[in-house]
């Protein structure tokens, strides 16, 4: 059965709007729109969408190059050279380890290669069951307890492979 | 407009403002080897090759971005430039999978040439041995990111000339690749127009036409030296 919203809803559709009905296009919308569509706004747009979709799925990344009448490359192209913006949904727990200077002395590759022998998946990726995510950072700014971890957005310091390796378990066993 | 005067291996140059060191150097007689540049499109000093050394300044200034000052006193090949040059030649080899033997481009591209004009023999790197993979999904075309330098003449001369904008780059550091589209199948992006201008521009056998084999691929470059001087000077001098 139809609903009588939905023809209305239709109706309003502007042509830029999405054809999923997705609030968070809107928000993207207005964010543009802030930025007169001005090309030269793509990161700022970028972080917007990143913030409201969590990761930048090619719908999103197409949507934002027509909106800002960009090239789809140059778009892709900016979305992969920054660090922030992440391709793909991470999964629900993160887990950092940092690959600066001070941890990289004091181990950190160690418990990297640990993480990723134990997870079976590599730095930047995330387990197929969309559990666990493993990144890499350069300094975190902990130095002083080097090698860090961030688990889920708590920092650990002092890491032995095996620390973090119980840690993940944990996530694991969940 | 007001001239500048120079001074390139010791040879007197007079050339207008703005014009980069390595015009002033063309204009000498003076060769200087480059990869990135490309006549007819924008310059961006990618490639480091046509480093000089200007007097009064300690680092080494890339000729195709730099531009000429009043009595500047250029230095193109200089032991020091030499031995930088082939250094970043070798870099380049060592980076990518640069097999001449089985390579279309064989004989007729431009990093080859350019090792020659070094006079690199071999690598004194590691070969990285990349797998980047080969994309064929063109109906007419092929891109073997192994034989990429990273140049981006393939994408300036798709943004600047033929107005498609297909290529960019993507990722960063040892990552970089050069994406077509939404990193789609070349073959799969609408905004190519098959003009084949990247085919021409490309200085190695990354980007080739299909069916050619082993050395087959010989470039048109006097086709987008044609076509610059259409759309800037309507002037149809072919
Ligand atoms: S594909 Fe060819 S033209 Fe494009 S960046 Fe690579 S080497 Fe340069
Ligand atoms: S190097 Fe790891 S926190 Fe600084
Ligand atoms: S030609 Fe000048 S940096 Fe490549």
């Amino acid at each position: 059965m139809q609903s009588p919203t939905t023809t209305k809803q239709s109706k309003a559709a502007s042509a830029k709007e999405h054809p999923s009905g997705d609030r968070r296009f809107k928000t993207l919308d207005m964010t543009m729109k802030r930025y007169q569509y001005k090309p030269d706004a793509l990161i700022e747009v970028l972080h917007k969408a990143q913030e409201s979709f969590g990761y930048l799925e090619e719908d999103v990344l197409t949507y934002i190059a027509r909106g800002l009448k960009l090239p789809l490359s140059k778009v892709y192209g900016t979305a992969t050279f920054y660090h922030l913006f992440s391709l793909k949904p991470n999964g629900a727990h993160t887990c950092v380890v940092c690959l600066g200077t001070a941890c990289y002395v004091k181990g950190s590759n160690k418990v990297a290669e640990e993480l990723e022998k134990e997870l079976g998946i590599k730095m930047g990726e995330t387990t197929a069951d969309g559990q666990i995510s493993l990144m890499a950072a350069r300094c975190i700014g902990a130095c002083g307890i080097a090698p860090a971890v961030v688990f889920d957005g708590t920092v650990a310091g002092k890491q032995e492979p095996e620390m973090a390796l119980t840690k993940v378990k944990e996530w694991e066993a969940e | 407009m007001s001239v500048k005067t120079l001074k390139i291996d010791g040879i007197d140059i007079a050339i207008e403002e703005g014009a980069t060191v390595l015009d002033a150097a063309r204009q000498a007689g003076v060769p200087i080897p480059t990869l990135c540049h490309l006549d007819g499109v924008g310059d961006i000093g990618a490639c480091r090759l046509c480093l000089v050394e200007v007097g009064g300044s300690r680092r080494l200034l890339p000729a195709c971005v730099t531009e000429v000052a009043e009595g500047m006193e250029v230095q193109t090949n200089t032991p020091k430039l030499q031995e930088y040059r082939r250094m970043t030649v070798e870099l380049l080899f060592s980076e990518g999978n640069h097999v001449c033997a089985v390579c279309v481009a064989n004989g007729h591209c431009e990093l080859q040439d350019v090792a020659i004009q070094v006079g690199m023999d071999h690598s004194r790197f590691t070969y990285r041995f990349p797998d980047r993979g080969v994309d064929v999904s063109h109906e007419q075309f092929g891109i073997d990111h192994n034989r990429c330098i990273l140049c981006t003449r393939c994408v300036r001369v798709c943004d600047e000339i033929e107005g498609a904008h297909v290529w960019d780059v993507a990722q960063r550091g040892a990552a970089c690749y050069i994406v077509s589209g939404l990193n789609q199948p070349w073959g799969e992006v609408d905004a190519c127009t098959s003009c084949g201008k990247c085919v021409d521009a490309c200085p190695t056998g990354a980007i080739f036409r299909k069916g050619s084999t082993t050395g087959e691929k010989e470039r048109d470059r006097a086709k987008l030296d044609f076509l610059v001087t259409a759309r800037e000077k309507h002037e149809w001098t072919r």
